[in-house]
């Protein structure tokens, strides 16, 4: 084939938070990684340094750390049948671009899932009777478990969380629950790396407000460092400054977890790792027999094509990308939601979220003091953190009262409710409003559904004539009503806390659209577990179809907890590496019998 | 071109002498597509991410008709009107920034996908408001035109002879999605545009043109590109007074 590099053990497809935490295991054990990356090399002194990161215009407004839709996009319908819209404009869709992936602009929420959210399927039953599973199955939702439990995964987010400095305050250690860390998480061996963050104004006003209502408030852990650390990797990290530039922006500070910030200053050493930058793979090449690939093809910024052939083949690019490239790639079957066959693309999931808004006379809530993943949050109602013998749907959500930032642009609709957006009227709103707003978020469970999933684009294309992922989603009832208990509950606290004229955005009230932003945690596709015929994915994250194929994102959630992503992604990428080099490497073939 | 590195130069100087050079670049195109092995050694900031001040100094490069260019200062200046808040849109440097904005990627729409087949019914129905089919520059260069020839044919004056309370009148139609600009403009949606424009003008650094000043940021309390809280994070519900500072150094 022409333009055919030299073999690689393991060849990485996108070099994210993933690929990084993959290729730095991998390259550890021994093994001889090329990572190959869509976007460009970015660093901290050279691409984000204090003097260009606070930027609110380029960076939040126009996006210039992610991905264009000009590169890639996806379509979109409510339904079957429908004919697919292209997304077009900026959107909840947040795809990296560049070395550190979505890792680089994130906001840094680093949440452990609970043990109920791997075992949905079977904790339902168990709790609730087999009569309520099966009911809620005959209504269309697809429960299953993962394929792993909470305990299983303990020690692999125990060493993401020491990759990533994570700041928090344990609220479960080895079974002994601890107030002011949240007494909802499963246990954990040990307290975080550093201790969490400090309350601003509106973390302090939540916390004493959900405190004397009777629950558990804590300070939601962060990829926002506290404190200096040095991580198992030698890296050096600098605590957070609070400057409210952090989602959508770089971190100028070293103290935003990210593979720039943890992983690659150790990974690019190593002689045995080499990444190609601003090179996309295409496809995985699959030998005659079907059962395995020999590596993927690429083409380079200039438009050159090539092909890197390897032993294993790790697909860790943005959700909606893993299950593309499988797609693209003719490994395993698009599922279908007439005949419920096939499994990739099956189980997508968005995330159930809603929003209220409230305002204090004459507060100084001093809002630009920041950070991504600033807040305080209560898990009474996340999860099965509550009892659901009596309510109509399972699941719950994180309800948290946050300080992510204070950027003018962002915020410029913050104003009471009937005042105008411009004009004398909304200049006078918003020097007084500014000041005075305060926000609670309801980050909610999605629960899969047969009639949610991914396929290709009949139609649309991208830039190199591929199709565009295609995506049928809207809202499931269990999950409306899921998040019209949780957003009455955040409208009781903001209430007790003494906000007046509240703003509720619950966004499950109407059909669901991309431009609907109030989560960019979008998940499922090409879902682990341990049945063949439901899950793309065996629990190693391998592949049931090609078994030198493994994938790594929150694609391969069955379900949606009520949290961030990333955590749960970066321990999966332990788990998979290791099974790839303790075992794999010595004895190719299926992990887990089919 | 005085070279950044001139000895004698100061960052403030060397701000904007390299953001000319730097103004053509567009989406992330690094030159360095590339085989790396070990860390690169390189410090210096790559090219496309320097910041890239306003255009300075010079006519408008982008907004060059003058009709359009009145229709547009007469519209900013009911969005963003001059009062006891701070100055007008315009006073602010909002139309500057607009053209310098447009003469960007941003302007040449760089991020948007804008292939075929375009559906405006069936993608509207699909994404509950209109979708976006053009560039920005391509939007304001039919937009403002048609908001003149409405202000013709409804007032027999143009846009920016109206009076205060007419013009508010047009904006508030167009915002209801009461008005009809014709076949190529949808009115609410350019009205959204304007209006996203105008305010970014005044809240954005003044590294872009707008928000002369930092009125915008003095009329909201937003102490700007400071980097570090830390000193202020538990003076919770305090007055902080603290002064904004922009991406220009002072010297």
């Amino acid at each position: 084939m022409a333009n055919e590099r030299p073999k690689a053990d393991v060849v990485i497809v996108g070099l994210g938070w993933a690929g990084s935490v993959m290729a730095e295991e991998l390259t550890r054990a021994g093994l001889n990684v090329v990572a190959i990356e869509r976007g460009a090399w970015r660093d901290t002194s050279t691409d984000f340094p204090p003097a260009v990161d606070p930027d609110e215009l380029r960076w939040h407004t126009r996006r210039e750390l992610l991905q264009p839709m000009s590169v890639e996009t996806t379509t979109f319908r409510n339904k079957t049948g429908q004919t697919a819209a292209p997304v077009r404009n900026w959107n909840a869709f947040q795809f990296g671009w560049n070395v550190g992936g979505a890792g680089t602009h994130w906001a840094g929420m680093s949440w452990r899932f609970l043990p109920w959210d791997f075992e949905v399927a079977t904790q339902t039953a168990e709790r609730y009777g087999e009569a309520r599973l099966d009911s809620l199955m005959a209504e269309g939702l697809q429960l299953q478990d993962w394929g792993v439990t909470y305990e299983e995964m303990a020690p692999y987010y125990d060493r993401f969380e020491r990759i990533a400095g994570t700041s928090g305050k344990a609220g479960n250690l080895n079974g002994e629950r601890i107030k002011g860390g949240n007494v909802f998480e499963g246990p954990r061996e040990r307290d975080y790396p550093t201790p969490e963050l400090k309350d601003t104004n509106w973390m302090r006003m939540y916390r004493e407000t959900t405190e004397g209502m009777g629950y558990n408030p804590f300070t939601i852990p962060a990829g926002n460092i506290s404190q200096s650390y040095v991580n198992p990797l030698g890296v050096t990290m600098g605590p957070c400054t609070y400057c409210g530039f952090c989602d959508f922006h770089g971190c100028g500070n070293f103290s935003k977890s990210s593979p720039q910030a943890c992983i690659l200053p150790a990974l690019m050493r190593r002689p045995n790792f080499t990444v190609l930058t601003e090179t996309e793979v295409l496809h995985a090449v699959k030998h005659e027999d079907g059962k395995t690939v020999k590596g993927v093809q690429f083409v380079t910024r200039d438009g050159e094509e090539g092909f890197q052939p390897a032993d294993v083949v790790c697909i860790t690019a943005y959700q909606m990308d893993n299950v593309r490239l499988m797609l693209l790639s003719g490994i395993g079957e698009q599922y279908d939601p007439t005949t419920m066959k096939g499994t990739i693309g099956r189980n997508y999931s968005y995330q159930t979220c809603s929003s209220v808004t409230g305002f204090f006379s004459g507060a100084k809530m001093n809002p630009f003091i920041g950070g991504g993943a600033l807040g305080v949050q209560i898990d009474d109602y996340n999860g099965d953190n509550f009892d659901h013998a009596d309510l109509d749907f399972i699941g719950g959500a994180g309800i948290m009262g946050y300080s992510t930032n204070g950027r003018p642009i962002a915020n410029m609709n913050g104003i009471r409710p009937g005042n105008k957006r411009w004009g004398s009227e909304w200049k006078e709103a918003y020097a007084r409003d500014y000041q005075e707003v305060a926000n609670i978020f309801c980050q909610g469970t999605s629960m899969p559904t047969r009639d949610a999933y991914l396929s290709l684009d009949p139609t649309y294309k991208d830039r190199h004539g591929q199709p565009l992922l295609r995506l049928t989603f809207d809202w499931n009832r269990n999950d409306k009503s899921m998040i019209d208990f949780a957003t009455e509950k955040a409208i009781e606290i903001m209430k007790e806390a003494g906000g007046e004229d509240l703003m509720v955005d619950n966004q499950a009230e109407a059909a669901w659209n991309p431009y609907k932003q109030h989560s960019s945690h979008t998940i499922g596709g090409l879902v682990m577990g341990s049945d063949p015929s439901t899950s793309a994915l065996n629990p190693y994250l391998q592949s049931w179809d090609c078994h030198n194929v493994f994938s790594v994102g929150a694609s391969a959630f069955p379900n949606n907890g009520g949290y961030n992503p990333t955590l749960t992604v970066g321990a999966l990428a332990v788990r998979a590496a290791r099974a790839i080099h303790e075992t794999y490497i010595n004895n190719p073939g299926p992990l887990v019998e089919a | 071109m005085t070279s950044p590195k001139s000895p004698g130069m100061n960052r403030r100087q060397a701000l904007f002498s390299i953001g000319t050079a730097a103004a053509a670049t567009g989406l992330a195109t690094t030159g360095r597509a590339a085989e790396l092995h070990g860390f690169p050694h390189e410090t210096a900031m790559s090219a496309d991410h320097l910041p890239v001040p306003a255009h300075r100094g010079g006519s408008f490069r982008i907004l060059t008709d003058e009709t359009d260019r009145a229709t547009l200062k007469a519209a900013f200046d009911r969005l963003i009107p001059a009062d006891d808040q701070g100055p007008s849109a315009s006073e602010a440097g909002c139309l500057e920034f607009l053209d310098d904005q447009l003469s960007r990627p941003y302007g040449e729409g760089a991020a948007l996908y804008l292939d075929g087949p375009m559906n405006r019914e069936r993608e509207a129905a699909i994404m509950g408001a209109a979708q976006v089919f053009a560039t920005p520059r391509d939007r304001y260069a039919a937009g403002l035109p048609a908001l003149e020839a409405y202000a013709q044919a409804t007032d027999g004056a143009a846009f920016a002879a109206l009076s205060p309370d007419r013009i508010d009148e047009i904006l508030t139609g167009l915002e209801a999605g009461e008005i009809d600009l014709g076949d190529d403009v949808d009115g609410q949606a350019f009205f959204e545009l304007m209006l996203q424009n105008a305010r970014e003008g005044y809240l954005a650094d003044p590294l872009y043109g707008g928000n002369r000043d930092m009125a915008g940021w003095k009329m909201i309390g937003f102490p700007g590109a400071r980097y570090d809280f830390r000193p202020y994070i538990e003076k919770r519900g305090e007055e902080l007074n603290l002064t904004p500072v922009s991406l220009i150094p002072n010297d």
